[in-house]
């Protein structure tokens, strides 16, 4: 059998008394009738009293209850009275479930100015609070750092290992890759203009000396800010969601003592290393390319044996130490401040990398006008 | 009971994480039209028979069939398909947290359906005033309270008009009378839509008010050890573990002998 076009058809039995006929398949390959006409013509005939009728109704589901529901709630604002009795049973049923708890009725909040996001005094006052926010988490950081080397924090080894475990050793095969081929770009980009000045031997100074203050820490730091700190931020975030952070805190101890000072400890400790690490295979990547262009292994050498110095490893080890510190706060603050749901830690985790990058690249730069200025 | 009229059959199911047996030899039916109850102590693998069911995870042996179509040994196609006639609603609701609530409800039906966006809009308020929800659309899950996202999950789960409802734990963290007003639309739906409903639950006063069949799953012998009307397992079940769990004691009278 063929469905039949769902219809209605309205009917003055008696003044101000409507019969709503309904009949036809009332499914979704149909062409469902528009409510809007039905209220319009409702609004021309002002009935007192609407009864709804089943002439050859055929099959039905939710689009004709939505329908009818629409129908109950036109009736119950303007005064109508409503029948449904001569409605097949369940679906006179489901509208008395449906129409049991009155809608609500969302209170208006106010309303968002656009324009305000992009004054200048309001973007001043966003970019303040969230560095008295920053500069707040690092305050009570320190507290906690504090209470640690007194030995009164309730900061747990164990955890401390994991984080150095997940921080260090597990990261090895990702700055193996970077190092190696930031070397190898430092040098390419140095050996062609030097060759211009048949000065091609000088790639091993430029590979030295890039990599160890600055291209083997900042490539370390933004792959960790990537991965280690918004490990963080997604972790704690969860925690945050899963109310563990409550728990830590009703428990009497301190969530930054317990999950932000192993996390910030770890991270400072293998950042030097990772960036040591980093400085070694760049050299070597370095080495690759100098190879290519007919250097020779003992050139090179003797060559990086002249252009390396303690002060260039500790410029870069002095930078890796603040890096390692703003990675971890940016990925932990994040995460503990992060909303609930998983929206919020995805949020969380995006905040993480995205403060972490910007707090490097300023903090490089200011590093280096330092150094520069006192002259190391 | 006839073959015809198995909504669901479970034959010689045997779960197992790995080398870990959680439960054997599971042999059941469900009924269309029934409230179907899974109950068992804490640990006895009611979640996991229901996941087992939905097709989360493959039975380590055994065969589950809808409507005496073959489950378990069917192809992504076919269970996709199969799982469309569906409404699962989740222990904790298992909402869409970056979506509105309204949003969440017109999902399926913006897959499935041929839906214009206004019918969409219509059937979305529909299904949200039958749980009792109406005018919630634009809320997100973590606005509204616990009770209420197991209800916007409610109405997300009957958004294609089901055939068969699943309920993990539908009134687990509800107050009493939530709980109550819960079953009672559980019941109510059921009635209206003429679907079969599936649910693990421990809440004795739900069992009893709305299950019309059970299975109880044994911890200790890692089977099931009772099927029937509730009601009937709590004055004449042959197993004293079944009896004391449905009357709600403390102590085992099958320890103390």
């Amino acid at each position: 059998m063929n469905p039949q076009a769902p219809a209605y058809e309205l009917i003055e039995d008696a003044p101000r008394v409507i019969r709503l006929a309904l009949e036809g398949d009332w499914v979704q390959s149909q062409p469902i009738p528009d409510f809007s006409l039905l209220r319009s013509e409702l609004i021309a005939l002002a009935p007192e009293q609407l009864v709804v009728e089943d002439r050859k109704l055929g099959e039905w589901g939710s689009l004709m209850m939505a329908f009818l529901l629409q129908c109950h709630s036109y009736c119950e604002a303007e005064g109508i009275a409503l029948d449904t009795r001569s409605l097949p049973e369940g679906a006179q049923r489901l509208l008395d479930v449906a129409t049991v708890v009155p809608p609500h009725v969302r209170p208006r909040e106010p309303r968002q100015d656009r324009l305000k996001q992009l004054n200048p005094i309001h973007l001043a006052r966003v970019a303040w609070s969230d560095i008295r926010s920053a500069l707040a988490f690092l305050g009570d950081l320190s507290i906690a750092l504090t209470r640690l080397l007194l030995g009164r924090a309730n900061t747990r080894f164990t955890d401390f290992r994991h984080f150095c475990y997940q921080a260090g050793p597990n990261a090895f095969a990702i700055i193996s890759l970077t190092s190696v081929l930031v070397g190898m770009i430092l040098a390419y980009l140095g050996a062609v203009q030097l060759k211009q000045l048949g000065a091609e031997i000088y790639v091993a100074d430029l590979v030295v000396i890039g990599m160890l203050r600055e291209m083997g820490v900042l490539m370390t730091a933004v792959v960790m800010a990537g991965r280690t700190g918004a490990a963080y931020a997604a972790q704690l975030g969860t925690m945050q969601t899963n109310e563990e952070i409550d728990a830590i805190t009703t428990m009497g101890v301190s969530p930054m003592e317990f999950l932000v000072v192993p996390r910030v400890l770890a991270l400072v400790v293998m950042l030097p290393l990772l960036t040591i690490y980093a400085d070694l295979l760049g050299i070597i990547g370095g080495g690759i390319v100098a190879g290519g262009m007919g250097i020779t292994l003992l050139q090179y050498t003797s060559q990086i044996e002249g252009a390396l110095s303690l002060t260039h490893l500790m410029v870069g080890l002095s930078k890796s130490l603040v890096f390692a510190v703003l990675i971890a706060i940016a990925g932990c603050r994040s995460g503990i401040q992060s909303g609930r749901g998983s929206a919020a830690v995805g949020n969380a985790a995006t905040d993480a990398v995205v403060t972490a990058l910007v707090y490097l690249i300023v903090a490089d730069a200011a590093i280096n006008i330092f150094y520069q200025q006192v002259g190391i | 009971m006839t073959e015809a009229e198995a909504h669901i059959s479970v034959r010689d199911v045997t779960m197992a994480y790995g080398s870990r047996l959680i439960q054997r030899d599971l042999n059941f039916d469900v009924n269309r039209g029934d409230i179907f109850v899974i109950m068992g102590g804490s640990g006895c693998g009611k979640s996991t028979l229901l996941k087992h069911m939905l097709g989360l995870i493959q039975p380590a042996a055994g065969d589950i069939l809808y409507a005496g179509e073959s489950f378990t040994h069917a192809d992504q196609a076919t269970r996709d398909r199969m799982r469309r006639s569906w409404g699962i609603t989740y222990q904790s609701g298992g909402l869409f947290s970056s979506m509105t609530i309204g949003e969440n409800v017109a999902l399926p039906m913006q897959l499935y359906t041929h839906y214009s966006g206004a019918e969409i809009s219509e059937v979305v308020s529909y299904k949200l005033s039958l749980v009792g929800l109406g005018g919630y659309e634009s809320y997100y899950p973590s606005e509204i309270s616990g009770g209420m996202q197991k209800r916007a999950a409610l109405a997300r789960a009957i958004a294609l008009d089901p055939d068969i409802l699943f309920f993990d734990e539908p009134s687990a963290g509800l107050d009493p009378i939530s709980s109550s007003l819960l079953d009672e639309l559980i019941v109510q739906l059921k009635e209206s839509i003429g679907a079969t409903v599936v649910m693990v639950t421990h809440e004795l006063p739900s069992i009893f008010s709305i299950a019309t069949n059970s299975v109880y799953l044994d911890a200790g012998t890692k089977t099931m050890i009772a099927y029937g009307n509730p009601r009937e397992l709590r004055d004449h079940s042959e197993q004293p573990v079944v009896r004391q769990f449905l009357a709600r004691e403390a102590s085992a009278p099958a320890e103390t002998a």
